[in-house]
């Protein structure tokens, strides 16, 4: 028996092009395969970052307002004892504006690095189940830890506009560009380090111990005139080729006026951009290996 | 009117292998680098696999546990890759493999709904579209704004079958998800299975229920250890696979006990004047005569035959033991007539069996389709049972104005 509406479906199918049910592909023309793939999923990325929110702060009665406490919490903990105890506050003017401009770029760094990470092998449901580019569970980690971001702005904006020296001019073109070193970096990251956990689980914890370590190689604490001083030339420009290291100045560049006379690496524009451009490569590479890797993603679960 | 079917499923040479690792920590993997070979151990799910599949038919895969029937759907969903040979489809394909694999117990059924939609490649404007139908199909419009995660597990299955029916997909597959839900539910999947048959959608369904396939499947294939057994109809193919598991459980139950040393030889279909027969007409006399041998003692034994359709069903069973009759101890062969007067199959094939089983004990030994039977008729009815007569006469023509 054959109904018009079944014949209408054969005629269709008979004219669509046939696609290969696995994924991958070449180099050059699996990158293009994904970026459609991944784009033609605009819609469930944007239901499965709300997914994240959501059910991060489930039945808790204040909810969102977590996600500023935690970091307004370290913010007093270290302006009290890194600030106040250790005295870094008598070099650093405004050192709470300093530390919490730093801390914002690092914990959009860390969170999209750790929750990348655990993203395949946390919806495993999901990926055993049914065939999406998968892609889809870091980038969704992107959005929330991006989101989570934003809110900070809630405690820095009132900040800065309290402490009366308000950024303005072509120096706040630096958050743009800091933001992008940071999220391109750490996606790139999250992408390999998401696909290379499902086949060994201790990448995880090898994460939250290097980024344990990154935190204090970067200058969100303590100063940057205080590491040129420590360090010869050669340790300073290993250190100055750290990204996060480069964001966190870009975005103090941008928003802490008060420290506008301290001292400040030469040319960080430019070492940002070209930051932004190894970024790049290495988030086009970082795919390619996901790609060859999420074959055995299904069975390796 | 028929037309060609286009293909929409092509799988080509498909072999899937398993590297089954023991070492799972990198510490063993760099203690046994270089012994690595042993501590890895190959398992071939699928072996050259060749599958056509033409739009608007509805696929069984069927096969023991283990047989590779999931890994074969899973391949064609592109959830794993094959170790070689290709896979192709065209068309929209939704997969079902499992039931709300994408709910999140924290979020509200509305919530999970979406997610769901949209990860069957549901756009939020056309999930709007369905949403009330999708709810109602469900039958759980009071607990839609709770969140999943306090729904009974028929509740969940329930929406999350609702929203998968209402995505529109060319290809459907399904993996052993339609037996969920209370008997009215299941009705009304079935129901929509059928409807989708109607709208010319391909499914390929993996299932055990073999009653099922044969009820809706128009083709099935029979997967044994990663290799295409059988691909045919649905009757053959079950018939293969009950077949197959008959032999598995016999020589399963003839491993121990009685039944290493007791079988039955034969099961002969005779008719009453005593002459070997292949088919009995409808209210015919029919002589089963069993042959059975031990060698040893058998003591308290009992003697059973049956009557199976041709997909493995069972029609028609008895046994010494139903009938009242003791049998001696027996060694060496007997032969014994069992006597079924005035039987009245529906027309069709049939297969008969014999089987030895312990006193108020299980079965230890069988001989499954011993031979076959053919129940000849006029065509004028269907189903196991026959009448002596079928006619049709009105006794109430109703009112004629």
């Amino acid at each position: 028996m054959s109904t018009l509406e079944s014949e209408g479906r054969s005629a269709r199918l008979a004219q669509e092009d046939w696609q290969s049910s696995a994924p991958g592909g070449g180099l050059f023309s699996g990158t293009l395969r994904s970026v459609r793939e991944i784009a033609g999923q605009k819609e469930l990325l944007g239901l499965l970052v709300r997914r994240e929110l959501k059910a991060r702060y489930k039945d808790s009665t204040l909810g969102f307002l977590w996600s500023l406490l935690r970091p307004l919490s370290i913010l007093v903990v270290y302006y009290v004892a890194i600030g106040k105890f250790l005295g870094a506050e008598r070099q650093i003017p405004e050192f709470a504006i300093y530390i919490f401009t730093g801390l914002m770029i690092w914990q959009l760094f860390s969170e999209i690095v750790s929750s990348s990470t655990g993203s395949i092998v946390g919806n495993a449901g999901l990926v055993r189940k049914i065939y999406l580019p998968r892609e889809v569970f870091p980038f969704a980690t992107v959005g929330s830890a991006l989101f989570n971001f934003l809110t900070q702005l809630v405690i820095l904006i009132p900040a800065i506009l309290l402490s009366g020296s308000i950024p303005t001019g072509s120096r706040l073109l630096y958050v743009p560009l800091s933001l992008a070193v940071i999220v391109v970096f750490a996606t790139a990251l999250g992408l390999a380090l998401a696909a290379v956990n499902v086949y060994l689980r201790d990448v995880q914890y090898l994460v939250e111990i290097s980024l344990t370590i990154l935190f204090w190689a970067s200058p969100v604490v303590y100063s940057w005139a205080l590491v040129r001083d420590a360090l010869g030339s050669v340790a300073e420009g290993i250190y100055l080729d750290n990204p996060i290291t480069l964001a966190v100045l870009g975005m103090q560049r941008a928003l802490w006026v008060a420290g506008t006379d301290q001292p400040s690496p030469e040319g960080l524009a430019g070492r940002l951009g070209v930051c932004l451009v190894v970024g790049l490569v290495l988030l086009w590479l970082a795919q390619r290996l996901f790609a060859r890797l999420e074959g055995n993603f299904a069975q390796e679960l | 009117m028929t037309t060609s079917r286009p293909a929409v499923i092509e799988v080509k040479d498909l072999s899937k292998r398993f590297v089954i690792r023991k070492d799972k920590s990198i510490k063993e993997r760099i203690v046994n680098a270089t012994l690595s070979r042993q501590h890895r151990e190959d398992f071939w799910a699928l072996r050259n696999v060749d599958l056509t599949i033409e739009s608007g038919s509805t696929v069984g895969l069927i096969g023991p546990n283990g047989s590779g029937k999931s890994t074969l759907l899973k391949a064609i969903g592109g959830i794993i890759q094959p170790t070689s040979g290709t896979v192709r489809r065209r068309g929209r394909l939704a997969a079902l493999l499992e039931l709300g694999a994408g709910f999140h117990p924290d979020l509200t059924g509305r919530d999970n709904v979406y997610l769901n939609a949209a990860i069957l490649g549901l756009s939020r404007r056309q999930t709007d579209l369905y949403f009330d139908a999708i709810v109602e199909f469900s039958g759980i419009e009071q607990f839609i704004d709770t969140q999943v995660k306090f729904y009974s597990s028929g509740m969940y299955v329930r929406l999350a079958f609702a929203v998968a029916v209402h995505v529109d997909p060319d290809v459907l597959l399904v993996d052993e998800v339609l037996a969920v839900g209370d008997e009215p539910f299941q009705r009304k999947c079935m129901d929509r299975i059928k409807q989708f048959q109607r709208e010319g959608r391909t499914i390929v369904l993996v299932t055990h229920a073999l009653d099922q396939v044969v009820d809706i499947c128009t083709r099935a294939v029979v997967l044994e250890h990663g290799h295409v057994m059988l691909d045919g109809s649905p009757r053959d193919a079950t018939r293969l696979l009950r077949k197959d598991f008959d032999v598995t459980s016999t020589a399963e139950m003839e491993a121990s006990g009685p039944g290493t040393h007791a079988r039955v030889v034969s099961v002969q279909p005779r008719d009453s004047a005593g002459n070997n027969v292949t088919d009995v007409r409808p209210g015919e006399d029919l002589v089963l005569r069993v042959t059975v041998e031990s060698d040893q003692d058998l003591a308290d034994w009992v003697l059973g035959i049956g009557i199976d359709s041709p997909t493995g069903q069972a029609v028609f069973g008895t046994n010494t033991q139903l009938m009242g009759t003791r049998m001696t101890t027996l060694r060496g062969r007997r032969v014994v007539d069992v006597r079924l007067a005035g039987l009245r199959l529906g027309e069709g094939q049939y297969f008969v069996h014999g089987a030895l089983a312990q006193w108020d004990g299980p079965t230890f030994a069988k001989l499954s389709q011993a031979a076959p039977l053919e129940v000849g008729g006029t065509g004028r009815s269907i189903g196991p049972v026959g009448v002596a007569d079928l006619t049709s006469e009105v006794v109430d023509a109703g009112a004629h104005r």
